[in-house]
């Protein structure tokens, strides 16, 4: 008996076993529920390869979240494997490292800019929306955020698009909610995927973050934030949405 | 166990597939950004494919040491020993 038991959930941005997507995926699975994945771009490859190591290789769909033809079309996709979903994750975010992090806050130019907020903040709303002709009452969205209520060092603009979503979660929460289908956003601690250490200066959080958060951190272990990430797909979370709940250690909660 | 031969060609088809490159370039001294042209997400890819094949895992921080295929060969083969 899992908590996901005869659930059908869609986790967009799996790349690798490291990707926070995969941890999601596993434990998806491993709780009862029928998991579909989704990437983009050439990384879809990479994707197909990787599918392979979870307990049960899931379909793996494309999706780029930036391109309103895949989006049209997702809801068709998903049903050529399953006839709904109740859960959907999404995993995204990308923002150019050469021009945008590790110390560019003040000359990130606006293209790229608006690229990191279309296709790490904006996508919230295009992947629900996309998904919402699948989904009934007691479905639920969750997201992934890295603390945007401070500033980072080296984050830059991936920390302005990471607000954005915070913003975007909020309002989803508000305009979903009469439809009885929550979102919710997971704030993780650092943790060392394929997109974190494309990061300029992350080593700067390693030490820091096991030594400030009093439960301890491993940035190598996905698990607690896949099982939160789990849990508020599941229906333990009845009456939560527009909520950041935060696997972090509890790093958020100190001081120094 | 495979020999170093059998663990290249295997390597060189993977890189094939994978970038599009001739197999028969794929020789032992050839490094993968200088003379292959594999860029970083292919060269992500190959790790992967290289996995399932050779029944070995390749930690993240090593990719970086594995320059050219006589480097991945060696790391390939020394992991299956083991
Ligand atoms: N790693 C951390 O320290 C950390 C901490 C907190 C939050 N997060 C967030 O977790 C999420 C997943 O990241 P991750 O760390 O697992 O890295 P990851 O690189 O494994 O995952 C990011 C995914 O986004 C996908 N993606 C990028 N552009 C896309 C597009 N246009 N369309 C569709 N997919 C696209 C990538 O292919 C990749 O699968 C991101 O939102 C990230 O910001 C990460």
């Amino acid at each position: 008996m899992g908590i996901l038991d005869g659930k059908r959930v869609l986790v967009a941005g799996v790349t690798l076993d490291s990707s926070i997507g995969f941890a999601t995926a596993k434990v998806a699975q491993e709780q009862g529920a029928t998991v579909l994945i989704s990437n983009f771009g050439r990384a879809l490859s990479i994707t197909r390869r990787i599918a392979k190591r979870l307990p049960e290789e899931p379909p793996v769909l494309e999706l780029d979240v930036t391109d309103d033809d895949h989006l049209a079309r997702l809801a068709d996709a998903v049903r050529e494997h399953v006839d709904g979903l109740d859960g959907v994750v999404h995993s995204i975010a990308y923002g150019n490292p050469e021009t945008l992090l590790g110390g560019k806050f003040l000359t990130g130019p606006w293209p790229d800019v608006a690229q990191a907020v279309h296709v790490s903040a904006y996508s919230l709303k295009s992947l629900t929306t996309a998904c919402l002709p699948l989904m009934k009452p007691g479905g639920s969205i969750v997201g992934m955020t890295f603390d945007a209520s401070v500033a980072w060092p080296g984050y830059d603009w991936m920390g302005f698009a990471k607000g954005a979503l915070e913003a975007c979660n909020r309002y989803l929460a508000r305009d979903l909610g009469p439809q009885g289908i929550r979102c919710n956003l997971v704030s993780a601690g650092a943790l060392k995927t394929l997109a974190a250490k494309a990061i300029p200066g992350f080593e700067l959080f390693e030490h820091e973050w096991a030594k400030r958060a009093p439960l301890g951190w491993d940035l190598d272990d996905l698990e607690p934030t896949a099982r939160t990430v789990v849990a508020l797909l599941s229906d333990f979370f009845p009456k939560t949405t527009g909520e950041i709940v935060h696997v972090d250690g509890g790093y958020h909660a100190m001081g120094a | 166990m495979a020999s170093t031969e059998e663990i290249r060609s295997g390597l060189a088809d993977i890189v094939n597939e994978v970038a599009g490159i001739p197999a028969d370039d794929v020789q032992l001294d050839k490094s993968f950004t200088d003379d292959l042209d594999v860029d970083s997400l292919s060269m992500v890819e190959v790790v992967v494919a290289a996995e399932e094949q050779f029944g070995v895992k390749i930690p993240d921080d090593e990719v970086k040491n594995l320059k050219t295929v006589g480097d991945a060969v060696a790391f390939i083969e020394n992991a299956s020993a083991a």
